[in-house]
């Protein structure tokens, strides 16, 4: 064993396509589940969250505006570049969920896997939940799937990897951006997510991870005004009514969270995207 | 302005219909005595009382939810789909035959012309019932996979400007797909849903199916309230919309929301004047502005703004205010004294906002609730009138100079329900319909509805569509996936 003393990562919030640390100064113990200290993650503040919404406002209107296949592309490229990350995952994952090797290492292939599959859809929701309407006169009339726009989303607490993935993919296929609360006591490998999307090709401000607590920052984005929609799976247990009471005063849309955390590794379905995605149909005449 | 031509009066007779002194409320097949207080149904183009009507209580509203619940559990639910789809092709029918009547007691109830009430809301009713009819054995096919479920009971709560129609929307997918519904009309508007009643009496559709329970805000808060309802379907006002949003916060209750909005009617430089004239006028005065998506907005280039506000206003000088029973009327009643108040409340302040008010020479008959077409121009995205719902024919006129600011302009809004788009440019109105969130588009048309065509909002509008397969989602549950 080489007695090498290992540099070790600062972890911090990823907003903007940057990293910046709270600007509230603010960081809370991370430890594994044994109890030992892992890291010192920022806890993210109200104006962090803020600035997160910013962020993925301004980045909405071109993630939404690329073609689906390069949507798809770049949903790809994240599956990619994690890949190349997997050791480093499933240390993350075994250590913040108490996993064995085995077991890390399933969880991480299926996060993987997660995104090419989500990577596959952008190019087939309009198809699939589009389509022509045959109204009853004179008109040519369609409706096809857009984006609803800036996400809010809380991160399931449990399953940090492969559950963050498949409330964070979903979202971005439909062509939404994102302001996401990660797992409060497993934020580790979010963190090192956002490293991942940063080498992609996903453009910055489109996926905005805060680490801390969805308890304060679940009521600040729930109420934002600028916030379209917003998923509470990971709602810290008795807060998740009081999430969408404060959501109604913006009429968004809101995903409830279930009484136990889904099972991760079941085929989703498009459960996930149609929350977060609006309908529009257009008509024209049809004529000489 | 001396009128062009002189119209004889063309009144369609009224005779069709029979009107009962008092009603009940409709429970689990019969019409029963409600126990709360009853109030007046007024034909807003006279003031004159229709008839009284009970405003639906708690208990009323429980015996409903319960009649409705056990039609569920053991007949609508178990039901072979495909005779769930008979019972809605019975309704259909019975809706085209009893057509008439429907449209002279909708004009009646609510005040909107007899043209309308006849060639819009009953036919598309009709349709409604019809489209649906057809997908009730079919649902496999919906978009959920295979077995898809019904949610099971749904209180259903509808507005004033459409009765008959808005019932239609929310009845007919409800059934198809195998729900149960307790309905409340609008309460200034509740004699069309009473007479579809008898409706269902005459297609022998298993009691407690449908439940009408009519009443006023109370009684609709009754209704999304209870424990016992599994989806909550609303039509109304957005702030109405968002206390529903907060009541049915943590429960298990499906919702669905169509709410308020206020849509930009774009008219580029190279659209026909004289079709997007006829377009602005059938966006902003039909069925008197009382339309959820009604081109309220006026955007116009800043280069044919004078030429299109002239055209606009020699148009408007030839519709015809009155009678709503008359054939000839082009505009009817305002629906009630509360809305006129409003309208003339809002428009004042356009006016003493800056916007200038413009209004043809119009005779308006010496009772009832009446609003003459109106059209302010000078209109800044700021004012109130530029902003707000005011729910009656009353335009607001903004310009734009080039196409991004048009889409700026257009999106400004916390609403996102409709906007329309004129020009004579194919690759424009593709580029500018992707570019406004609104749930829908009209190009080079407006306000045309169909039961195969999704309609529901974007942003404070609402969420869930109505109408085309999307319709159906807000009804089920997928076997696997919810």
């Amino acid at each position: 064993m080489s007695d090498r003393l290992a540099v070790r990562k600062t972890y911090k919030l990823y907003v903007n396509g940057a990293f910046p640390r709270s600007e509230s100064g603010r960081t809370y113990e991370v430890t594994d589940t044994r109890g030992h200290f892992l890291a010192n993650a920022a806890r993210a503040s109200r104006k962090d969250a803020r600035d997160a919404v910013v962020a993925a406002r301004a980045a909405f209107p071109k993630w939404s505006a690329m073609t689906a296949y390069n949507r798809g592309q770049v949903l790809y490229r994240v599956a990619e570049v994690m890949e190349g990350r997997h050791a480093q995952f499933c240390e993350e994952v075994a250590a913040g969920e108490g996993l064995s090797t085995s077991k890390a290492r399933a969880a991480v292939d299926a996060a993987i896997d997660r995104w090419v599959w989500y990577a596959g859809w952008t190019d087939k929701l309009a198809a699939v939940l589009g389509g022509a309407n045959p109204v009853a006169g004179p008109y040519f009339d369609f409706s096809m799937p857009e984006p609803t726009g800036v996400v809010a989303v809380l991160a399931p607490q449990q399953s940090s990897l492969l559950g963050l993935v498949s409330v964070l993919a979903p979202v971005l296929a439909g062509g939404n951006t994102a302001v996401v609360v990660t797992s409060r006591e497993r934020p580790l490998p979010a963190v090192t997510l956002a490293e991942v999307l940063a080498t992609s090709d996903v453009p910055g401000g489109t996926v905005n991870l805060l680490t801390g607590d969805a308890e304060e920052l679940g009521t600040w984005l729930a109420e934002h005004a600028d916030v379209d929609a917003i998923d509470l799976t990971g709602a810290p247990a008795g807060r998740a009514m009081e999430f969408e009471r404060e959501a109604a005063g913006t009429v968004k849309r809101v995903v409830r969270p279930t009484a136990a955390e889904p099972d991760w590794t079941a085929d989703p379905g498009l459960s996930r995207m149609t929350p977060f995605l609006e309908t529009k149909t257009v008509w024209h005449p049809i004529g000489v | 302005m001396t009128s062009l031509f002189e119209y004889a009066p063309a009144p369609e007779s009224r005779s069709i219909v029979d009107i009962a002194p008092s009603y009940g409320l409709f429970i689990d097949g019969e019409f029963v005595d409600g126990t709360g207080e009853s109030f007046k149904s007024v034909n807003p183009a006279t003031e004159e009382v229709l008839t009284e009507v009970s405003a639906g209580s708690g208990a009323d509203v429980d015996r409903a939810v319960a009649a409705a619940r056990r039609a569920f559990t053991r007949v609508w639910g178990p039901m072979r789909p495909a005779d769930r789809g008979k019972y809605l092709f019975r309704i259909a029918r019975l809706l085209q035959e009893r057509a008439r009547e429907f449209a002279v007691l909708e004009s009646l109830d609510n005040g909107k012309p007899i043209r309308e009430s006849r060639d819009v809301d009953v036919p598309l009713a009709a349709a409604h019932f019809f489209y649906h009819a057809g997908w009730a054995d079919k649902l496999d096919h919906a978009g959920l996979g295979p077995g898809p479920r019904p949610l099971g009971v749904a209180g259903q709560v509808i507005p004033w400007n459409f009765p008959l129609l808005m019932l239609a929307w929310k009845v007919a997918p409800a059934l198809a797909t195998g729900n149960t519904v307790v309905l409340k009309p609008a309460e200034t508007t509740p004699l069309t849903a009473l007479l579809f009643a008898e409706v269902c009496q005459q297609a022998d559709l298993p009691p407690g199916v449908v439940n009408i329970v009519t009443g006023a805000g109370d009684t609709g808060r009754a209704v999304v309230e209870h424990g016992d309802v599994d989806k909550v379907a609303f039509t109304g006002s957005t702030e109405v919309g968002k206390s529903i949003a907060r009541a049915v916060a943590g429960t298990r209750k499906s919702l669905t929301l169509e709410l308020g909005g206020k849509a930009a009617n774009i008219v580029f430089d190279d659209a026909p004047i004289d079709q997007a004239v006829e377009g602005i006028v059938q966006g902003i005065f039909f069925n008197q502005g009382h339309v959820c998506c009604a081109g309220s907005r006026l955007l116009v280039q800043e280069s044919v703004h004078d030429e299109a506000i002239a055209s606009l206003q020699r148009r408007i000088g030839t519709l015809r205010v009155g009678d709503p029973l008359d054939k000839n009327t082009d505009i009817g009643a305002i629906n009630s004294a509360e809305q006129l108040a409003r309208i003339r409340e809002l428009s004042d302040v356009g006016e003493a906002e800056g916007a200038q008010r413009w209004q043809p020479a119009c005779d308006l008959p010496d009772r009832g609730f009446w609003y003459p077409p109106t059209v302010f121009t000078d209109v800044s995205p700021a004012h109130r009138i530029a902003r707000e719902e005011v729910f009656g024919p009353v335009l607001s006129v903004l310009t734009f100079r080039t196409p991004d600011e048009a889409v700026a302009k257009a999106n400004n809004s916390t609403y996102g329900l409709s906007a329309g788009i004129w020009t004579e440019k194919g690759s424009r109105i593709l580029k500018i319909a992707n570019q406004l969130r609104a749930g829908v588009v009209w190009a080079n048309t407006f306000n045309k509805f169909d039961p195969t065509s999704p309609f529901g909002g974007y942003k404070q509008s609402g969420y869930g569509r109505e109408g085309g397969r999307h319709g159906l989602t807000g009804y089920l549950k997928g076997a696997t996936h919810s």
